[in-house]
Parts: structure tokens; sequence; C-alpha cells
């Protein structure tokens, strides 16, 4: 089997790897299926994976993570899935790859003292709030309010399919301080246990189980105005900006859990048999594996051009979007071809294939559903 | 304190059955093969760094850890993970492993030894691929120096170290004076294994070797590694140990279940013959 890392990669990500995979081999995989089954992984994982040094990366040496740009966030992060083989894990444990970076970006000076060194050193937990039971995609029309009174904005709404949001210690919340439109768009900081901010539920779901998903409910909250991110109502660039190396961090994402599916096909058709013979030796078989094995290297070559691309300080939103699609739509297909390989046992829930299955669906959806992702190619390529 | 550590790479044991053996069985086929460090030396590597920092404070070093390798070029990777770690320098000798013995190493080590004058050479007991099992031992007679093998913990003294090895029935604890040669057995790597004069005796080090954050992986690059021949260290290169032949071990077969234990203890002793 041939696994082929970007071009671009040196032999310090693979040093980085080889570190991720250790991490994951041994406080992840033993008990994956344990932690999915029971909806939760424990909380000591984040301050673990820091000790490992996993969380910091990525994240600027100053502010206490360990540096490195995205492409040794996106190969740690392939790691992590493949070695750690529970996509709920490695996405509960990520929630602050889309938490920090407004507050990295736009923060005030005490905003990065207080709540990033907490987070690096997995003490804390961050998420993001962008998505409201009313609405997902259509960011600019957010309905949860925060009214300025004071030295404080007093807020009320919900905000739902928050990842890591049962357990967040703060959640990077988008709300509305202004007008209707993207221009009435600000982010607040909102901490656990101000009053007013409830865990109003948590969701279950059809993938993912290993990580927590939370409604959220804001009632008269009243959050220091010192928690507000950059300038007021100028929280809707931040949040677009934001999206563009989450899609790319989404689609990293994809290449690893088909990868592992992908990988997992093999060593099943090499054992399986049937009529006499390992499946393997069926050539619709070897030809539906060669399939897989040609779309997931097409998305991890697209994927890994735009990272290099990010890298180098572009902006690529369209080409962000493009690999997005292209690896969320491949990690469907991969899956839900392994699942058809593994046969009767590909539906049972003690092969991984089957709830790597289930994982792959959140992908066309979550981050920007491939609609939206559509819609961003259009506009970026000037319809 | 002066830390030498031999680091070997291996074949990747999880990835076992990618080892081939040509028809001719006159080698083992390497190209293709996952290296990874020989585990028992990464737990030497950890045990020198513990025995050169306060536990409280591992970035910085009481002392010199000095990493050496035998292979070619590719086996700098190796030593830059050992470099990322917390080891301070590196040395490759230029040779590849068909090359090699254990007395070959040892001497050649011996001579590297007189050059660079560590306090104390901390290697694994053995590597996981040839399971020899020599090295320390020749490498303490050439030198004639002491040396504790299977160490499971190390206590530093002044001017020694106490080692206390598992041995059949219990637990041999032995003083060493320095310099000293000690090989190092798995438990090496436990919470309270090891400890220099500077960590505190209630000092509890997390269990296992540690990781290299990517800072330490940057770092590494920029740390010293330097590449000697080995005839400058071993004018005679003659090999003790010539291996004859390779063979793979037998496929397994497949087991039988039995019904109750007469039935086992029947088959033992007509079948398997072993009772």
């Amino acid at each position: 089997m041939m696994s082929f890392t970007p071009l671009y990669e040196t032999a310090e990500h693979a040093q980085l790897r080889a570190q991720v995979r250790r991490f994951a081999s041994a406080e992840i995989a033993p008990h994956a299926t344990a932690w999915e089954e029971a909806n939760e992984f424990p909380r000591e994982l984040y301050a673990k994976a820091a000790a490992g040094g996993m969380a910091g990366i990525g994240y600027p040496e100053e502010i206490g993570g360990a540096g490195g740009d995205l492409s040794f966030v996106i190969a740690a992060g392939e790691e992590l899935v493949l070695a750690g083989r529970s996509v709920g894990v490695a996405a509960g444990l990520g929630s602050h790859r889309i938490a920090l970076p407004p507050i990295i970006t736009f923060g005030t000076p005490e905003q990065k003292r207080r709540f990033l060194p907490p987070v690096l050193s997995g003490d804390k937990i961050a998420a993001l709030a962008i998505t409201e039971p009313g609405g997902g995609s259509d960011v600019a029309s957010l309905q949860t309010r925060a009214v300025r009174d004071g030295d404080v904005f007093v807020v009320n709404g919900s905000k739902t399919f928050i990842t890591s949001g049962c357990r967040a210690d703060f959640v990077t919340t988008a709300v509305r301080t202004g007008g209707p439109g993207r221009g009435g768009v600000s982010l607040l900081i909102i901490e656990r246990g101000t009053p007013g901010f409830t865990v109003s539920k948590k969701l279950a779901k059809m993938g993912w189980w290993a990580s927590d998903t939370a409604e959220l409910a804001f009632e008269d909250c009243r959050v220091p105005a010192a928690n507000l991110i950059g300038e007021e109502n100028s929280g809707f660039v931040p949040i677009m900006v934001n999206f563009a190396v989450e899609r790319l961090l989404l689609a990293g994402n994809c290449v690893a859990i088909a990868e592992l599916a992908y990988r997992e096909s093999v060593t099943y058709a090499q054992e399986r048999r049937a009529f006499g013979k390992p499946i393997m030796g069926f050539q619709v078989l070897r030809h539906k594996l060669a399939d897989m094995v040609t779309r997931l290297a097409a998305a991890r070559a697209l994927t890994s051009e735009v990272v290099q691309r990010v890298v180098r300080g572009e902006q690529v939103p369209g080409l962000a979007a493009m690999a997005k699609n292209t690896a969320t739509d491949m990690c469907s297909f991969v899956c839900d071809q392994a699942v058809q390989i593994h046969g009767g046992n590909g539906y049972m829930r003690e092969y991984l294939v089957e709830r790597l299955y289930r994982d792959a669906r959140l992908y066309p959806i979550g981050g920007g559903t491939r609609e939206i992702m559509n819609e961003i190619i259009s506009k970026t390529e000037g319809y | 304190m002066k830390i030498l550590v031999p680091l070997k790479r291996v074949a990747d044991p999880d990835n076992a059955n990618k080892v081939k053996i040509p028809a001719a069985g006159d080698k083992i086929e390497t190209t293709g093969l996952e290296w990874k460090p020989n585990p028992f030396d990464e737990y030497a590597l950890e045990a020198a760094l513990r025995l050169t920092e306060n536990g409280q404070t591992p970035k910085v070093r009481a002392g010199e850890v000095v990493v050496v390798t035998f292979g070619p070029k590719e086996t700098e990777q190796t030593l830059r993970a050992a470099l990322a770690t917390g080891a301070d320098r590196a040395i490759r000798i230029d040779t590849t492993d068909d090359k090699l013995d254990g007395d070959l190493v040892a001497r050649a080590l011996a001579a590297l030894i007189e050059k660079e004058k560590p306090d104390v050479v901390v290697m694994g007991k053995q590597a996981v691929d040839g399971d020899s099992n020599q090295v320390g031992q020749i490498l303490a007679e050439l030198l004639d120096w002491p040396m504790a093998t299977f160490a499971a913990t190390i206590k530093e003294e002044a001017g020694a170290l106490v080692v206390s090895r598992e041995v059949d029935g219990g637990v041999a604890t032995m003083r060493v004076k320095l310099p000293a040669i000690v090989t190092v057995d798995l438990r090496i790597v436990a919470p309270t294994s090891v400890y220099s004069t500077k960590t505190a005796a209630t000092f509890k080090y997390n269990d296992g070797v540690r990781f290299a954050a990517l800072p330490a992986i940057m770092a590494a690059k920029k740390k010293l590694l330097v590449e000697i021949k080995l005839a400058d260290l071993a004018a005679d290169q003659a090999l003790k140990v010539e291996y004859k032949a390779f063979q793979a071990p037998p496929a397994r077969k497949a087991g039988i279940k039995v019904k109750d234990v007469t039935e086992l203890v029947t088959r033992l002793k007509n079948e398997a013959k072993v009772l």
C-alpha cells in the first residue's frame, strides 16, 4: 500500500507525525471504541495532549503555542485520526482550532493573556458558536442579540451544533450588536459560569459520538464588554477568515478518515474469504479499492496544494471551498465503498468502517455546507 | 555529567510482516522497511536525559547527552529525533548494518569513548532486531569499566550510580563508580525509576519516553551532528560473527478447540508429545 505525504513536508513534519502517532496509539486508540460508545472522552485527555505537544501546534510560540504553520496542523491532525482511530475524539480535542484564531488575530493583549494559555496547556476547553436553531449557513442573519448596557453586553438567544459546547470553559460567540445584515455582527467571549449562560441540551448525533455537541442558551446573560473581540459590529470578517482555515482542516480530516477506511478495507479484503479465495482475488473488488485510493490521492493533492498556498499567505476562499467539497465527496464515497467491501460486517458497530461511514456524513454539512461552498466558488469565480 | 547514548534503528516491530528474506536466504531484504529507534535505546536516551536534569525543569540540561549511531545517511533521522527529544549533539559513524557485528561496534565505540570521555555510557540492553545483547558487555571489558546491565532503576550519587537490576527471585542493587557502562531494561522509564542528584526524591515522571514538541523538533535541525568514518575508529573491521543463512519462522497452523481437559491432556500427550 502506497501512502504518500504532501511534497512540501520536511523531515520535521515526519518527526512531528511520529510523535503524534505515538501519542494517539498509546492514549486514544486503545479507548477509541469505548469513548465513541460512551459519547464522551475523559477531560484529562486535553492536558495529556497538551503535555504531549499536540495542542500548541500551529499557534505562535509567544502566546504559549508550539509554532509551525498550517501544514504542521494538517499533518498532526491526519496522524491523530489515523493512529487514534476515533474521529470524535480528534474533533473534540480540536475545537480550539476554530475558537481561538479570532482571539489571536483580533483580540486585545489582555484577552490573549487570559484565554489562550489555559487552552494551550489543556486546562481549559474552548468552543466556537455561530450556528443557531433558526439558521446556520446564513451567518449574516443570526439572531442572538447582545445589547450594550454600560460595560457589559446583555446577550439573549441560543446557539446549536456547538462542538465541545457541553464542557467548554468559554465560547467564542457570534452575536448581533447592531442592525440587520453582516455589518451588525460581533464576536464575544462568553465564559462558563456567566449567569444566564446554560447548556440547554447535549445533542445526540449520527456520528462524531466521542465529541460532545451542545445547544447553548443565553438569557439576559451579562458579558463584560472587555470580552468583545475586535471592534463592535466588525465580527463578520473574522468569522469568514476563520472559516477558510476551518474548511482546510475539515478537508484534511476527510483525507485522514478516507485513508483509514481504505486501509481497513485492504486488510479486510486480504483476510476475508469467499468462493474459496480471499475476496481480494476478485477483480471487481480490487478495482473498487483502486477507485477509492485514486480519489483519495486526488483529494489529498488538492488539499495539500491549497494548504501550501495558505502557508504562503495567499487568500484562497474559493480554492479552500473546492478542496472541502472534493475531500468531503471523496470521503463519503470511500467510506460508503468501505462498508460495501465489509458486507454485513460493515453494517455492524464492531467494525470501524461502520463508524467512519457515519462520521463522514458530517463533512458535507459542517463548517459550511456543500451548497454554501458552491456559492463561495461561484462568487470567487465571478459569475 | 556527560553521557554517551548509542542508538540503533531497527525495522518497525509493528510491521514485522514486511521483513522479507530472498529465496537465496543469504540476507534480510531491507528495502521498503519502516525504521524506528530500537525501543531499549529510546529508554536509554530517556534515562540519560533524566540523569542530566532536574525533573521539574526538563528543558535545562545539567551536563551533556551525546547520541551516536552506526549507519548510512538516512540514520541521521534517528539522531535528529533524539536531538529533538533533548540530546545535545549527535555523531553518525558511517557504515552499513551488514558490515557490523557486536564486537566491531563495541571496538569502535571504545575508540570513540577515548575521544569523547563520557562519565557514563547508557545504552539499551539489546537491539530488538538481532537480540544479540553483547555490545554493552564487550564495551565494558574493552574499557575495563564497571558495568551494570539490565538496569531497572538508576540513582545518581556523587561520582557513582546506584543501579537496581531485576534478577530471578528479586532485585539486585549495585553501586558502580564512574566512568561506567549501564544497559537499561524496559522498566527504566517508569515514573520513579531514574533520579539525578538535582531531581527531588518526591518527583514523579510521566510514564514512558517523553514527547518532542514542535519547537524542539525545529531546534534540533540546528544542533551539531558530525559524521565519522568507521575506519577512523576501527582499523580492523573483520567480523567475528558471520550470518550463514536466514529463514522466516514457519507459518503458524490454525489451532483446534478441545471439548474438555481430558481431551486436551490426551492430545498433548499423543499428538503434541509434550507430556
